[in-house]
């Protein structure tokens, strides 16, 4: 990448090599990276569906990082409190109890929203802040390991079998969360197709006096979309803790919240589209980490990576629909 | 006289799927007041947007005076000495009449000469304005006539007009019309597209006539009937809506001590209004767009809402009610605005039927929408309102105007409502298929429906309603038998006299 900035053609398709294909077929790599990438899509891809709906609707749904962690300390809190019984409930519980979290954080902005029409960017991208310090909070009190000699961080959820997150098929990568993603993207196309609602989410984005018009009431619009990418969000966080990652510690988040609004506009808005942007990004998280390990590159050169997706996206849509024009008409 | 200022010879355009103009020539002769008349998409603003610089023709030369003519731009069409007042006006309301003819000019000079200026220009052509007001509290006359000033003001040799008189009232016309005199006094020629044809027999020394983007005659607007006009502009003869006398049946809809504060900053308040409508009955609403109507419509439509009893059906109170509630007992309604409001202009004919659809027929008990029933009802929508699309997966901003206005007054009346509510019905739409809407608007009256006609143009309710009243700073006057009335009476009650009237009749 830095390589085509320098001219440098042999080192930039190294690079390019390294990132997006090496994960998938080099032998070294393959093994460890092929299930990564759907550990790591898996999250991403359930967030960008739930922003998707918002953002179909115009609700700007910036904060799921929050959301994200706020289900993630709601589902490891049940699992945490009912250690170390065995039970086949407590996992479907942990679920509920996760989206159930991601639900109540959105539904923050969604009301502030709709009773004193606050804005709900900066709300929900506030709120992201909020939650990063209660996340800091409970892993040093309140959920930390009691048998961690005092070190911050909660129990490992793997060593708990009722409330562990397991793969469905072995050396996959693919757990239930992935499963879920799967079906959300299934959900929502067919929301989108067939649906009253997604019908509704829709017109209240294109037209929103249209919307108003059509009898659809945009408060409940606004609550319906926020708490759905909330609910999302949550249970993302929640497959998060209860699989690869395990525990509750104060790094938790990786930021897949805001990687998921990258994604959720790479695929369009649109749920297959999502799935293969999901994907795709991933792929950049997993080759990055084989860059940074093989070139020494630093961590956030493959944020840039992203964030360079996103702005030529957003360029191409620019360009694609003005022209440039010269001055003095 | 006979100098010749503009001369088109053979101009063509295509657009994929459509020739807009095909070999059209025509002149215009310097001091002429020249029609150009078609019925909507027939390519009267393709044509206008190739003189103006917007589009360049495909084929065919354009002569202003004795040079090659053939502006890339708007700019360089101006410089020409052309200028163009838009049927939707270009103003920004938040600033004031001065501010705003400075943005459009390309040189503005210092805002204390220009407000002189403008104060020489609009006394001279007897078009008062105060430079100092915000257009926002201006009627739509005094827009238009910011508009015009502003073109003015560039002392152009041809000045287009489209659609100058929809939104004016009879009193306004007048004035425009003493304006459009004095300019062509000067030399000054001026194109003037309407679809009114009365007003074109009144004023304009030339016609042309496009059809289906190709000429198809000229004639002396003085010396032939409008109905032969019209006759060459759709290629055969169509009939003025017909009305049966209708007999009233029992009081249908009743609004009473309606008063509504309105939160648009430059929207107007509605304040007690009281009128009733019986089944067959066709009340009309006239006055200005922008003197309540837009308020009274959502009122009604349940946009707005209003405390219980002040809208009643049958004397069932329905204030309350959302807009699908009240589709649901039977009421609907069809607002002014085509795009973006009656309908939304990205998404497909089909889903914009979905808009005002909601019976079990649509949409199951699941929410599953029933697609295949819905293409269905937009089928019949588009052959009983003869809706030009090339098909039902079309954009709803793709349709002209006239077509989407078809479409939209189709889908609420072929779901036969007991109350109807329209604003503009026929607003933008070429004189055919105004006749139709309205046509088919007493069709719903006779079939014992109760409507309400919120429209500026006056020959449109002198048609079609047998009750009138007036609109006007978000007052309503009293209701008249529409018989009763004479256009000098018509003019008392636009202007917000009721007293003369009162001791007369007591409708």
């Amino acid at each position: 990448m830095f390589g085509l900035l320098l001219g440098d053609f042999s080192s930039a398709f190294g690079a390019i090599k390294l990132i997006f294909w090496d994960p998938l077929f080099d032998e070294n790599f393959a093994s460890y990276a092929r299930p990564q990438l759907l550990v790591k899509a898996g999250p991403i891809i359930l967030i960008a569906i739930g922003l998707s709906i918002g953002f179909k609707a115009g609700i700007w749904n910036i904060g799921a990082e929050g959301q994200y962690i706020l289900g993630a300390i709601f589902g490891a809190s049940v699992a945490l409190s009912l250690y170390p019984q065995e039970s086949i409930l407590i996992f479907p519980a942990m679920i509920l109890a996760g989206a159930l979290g991601g639900f109540i954080w959105a539904l923050i902005p969604a009301l502030l929203k709709v009773y004193f029409k606050t804005n709900e960017i900066l709300v929900s991208l506030m709120l992201v802040y909020v939650a990063e310090n209660i996340l800091a909070s409970v892993s040093q009190g309140l959920l930390r390991n009691p048998e961690g000699m005092g070190l911050p961080g909660s129990r490992n959820l793997k060593d708990y079998p009722s409330a562990h997150n397991s793969e469905i098929l072995v050396n996959s990568g693919m757990h239930w969360g992935v499963l879920t993603a799967f079906l959300a993207v299934i959900l929502a196309y067919f929301l989108f197709l067939k649906h009253q609602k997604g019908y509704e989410i829709r017109i209240a984005g294109e037209a929103p006096k249209a919307a108003y018009f059509a009898g659809i009431n945009p408060s409940k619009t606004i609550i319906f979309c926020m708490g759905m990418s909330g609910l999302l969000a949550g249970m993302a966080g929640l497959f998060e803790v209860a699989g690869p990652s395990g525990q509750i510690t104060m790094s938790f988040n990786s930021g897949y919240g805001f990687t998921a609004i990258i994604v959720a506009f790479l695929g369009r808005l649109n749920p297959l589209g999502i799935l293969l942007a999901g994907l795709l990004m991933a792929l950049t998280y997993i080759g990055g980490e084989i860059a940074q390990l093989m070139l020494g590159l630093p961590g956030a050169s493959i944020q840039l990576l992203q964030g360079m997706l996103l702005f030529f996206l957003l360029a191409t849509d620019i360009f694609t629909n003005y022209r440039f024009k010269s001055k003095g008409s | 006289m006979a100098e010749v200022l503009l001369q088109m010879d053979g101009i063509s355009k295509s657009f994929p799927g459509v020739k807009a103009n095909d070999k059209v020539s025509f002149q215009i002769n310097s001091g002429e007041i020249h029609a150009l008349l078609g019925e909507n998409g027939a390519g009267k603003s393709t044509l206008v947007k190739m003189i103006y610089g917007l589009m360049q023709p495909d084929s065919g030369s354009m002569k202003l005076g004795s040079e090659n003519f053939r502006p890339s731009e708007p700019s360089k069409a101006r410089q020409s000495g052309i200028a163009m007042v838009f049927q939707h006006f270009s103003l920004f309301d938040a600033l004031n009449v001065a501010e705003n003819i400075a943005l459009g000019m390309e040189n503005p000079p210092k805002m204390s000469d220009l407000s002189e200026k403008i104060e020489t220009v609009s006394k001279s052509y007897g078009l008062p304005l105060d430079p100092k007001r915000l257009v926002g509290q201006l009627s739509a006359g005094e827009r238009q006539r910011v508009e015009i000033i502003r073109c003015l003001l560039q002392n152009p040799k041809l000045l287009i007009m489209d659609e100058p008189t929809s939104v004016l009232t009879p009193n306004e016309v007048k004035t425009l019309f003493e304006t459009l005199l004095r300019l062509k006094e000067e030399g000054k020629s001026i194109l003037y597209i309407s679809h009114k044809l009365e007003e074109i027999r009144e004023i304009c020394d030339f016609a042309t006539i496009l059809r289906n983007g190709e000429k198809v005659g000229s004639c002396i607007p003085r010396d032939t009937s409008a109905k032969q006009i019209g006759e060459m502009m759709v290629g055969k003869s169509f009939s003025s809506p017909s009305r049966k006398t209708r007999v009233f049946g029992e009081e249908l809809l009743k609004v009473s001590n309606l008063s509504i504060r309105t939160k648009d900053f430059f929207g107007t308040s509605l304040s007690d209004i009281n009128f009733s409508v019986r089944v067959g009955e066709i009340f009309g609403i006239g006055g200005v767009a922008g003197n309540g109507q837009d308020e009274l419509l959502s009122a009604l439509s349940g946009e707005e809402k209003t405390s219980p009893s002040t809208i009643k059906i049958f004397n069932q109170p329905i204030g309350k009610l959302a807009p699908d509630e009240r589709r649901a007992i039977g009421m609907r309604a069809a607002p002014e605005e085509r795009l973006g409001h009656a309908a939304a202009p990205a998404m497909t004919l089909i889903e914009n039927t979905l808009i005002t659809s909601h019976s079990e027929d649509v949409i199951d008990q699941w929410g599953i929408i029933k697609f295949d029933n819905v293409k269905e009802k937009t089928r019949n929508i588009v052959s009983e309102f003869d809706v030009r699309t090339p098909t039902l997966d079309n954009a709803a901003a793709s349709l002209s105007g006239g077509n989407l206005q078809k479409f939209v007054i189709g889908r609420e009346i072929l779901q036969r409502p007991r109350v109807f509510v329209v604003n503009q019905p026929t607003w933008g739409v070429d004189a055919a298929a105004a006749a139709f809407i309205r046509q088919s608007i007493l069709n719903l009256a006779s079939n014992d429906s109760a409507v309400v006609v919120i429209s500026q143009d006056l020959d449109e309710l002198f048609e079609i309603c047998d009750t009138f009243s007036v609109l006007t700073n978000g007052r309503m006057s009293k209701s008249h038998d529409i018989r009763s009335l004479s256009s000098e009476d018509v003019g008392l009650l636009m202007g917000g006299s009721d007293l003369d009237l009162k001791n007369r009749d007591k409708a």
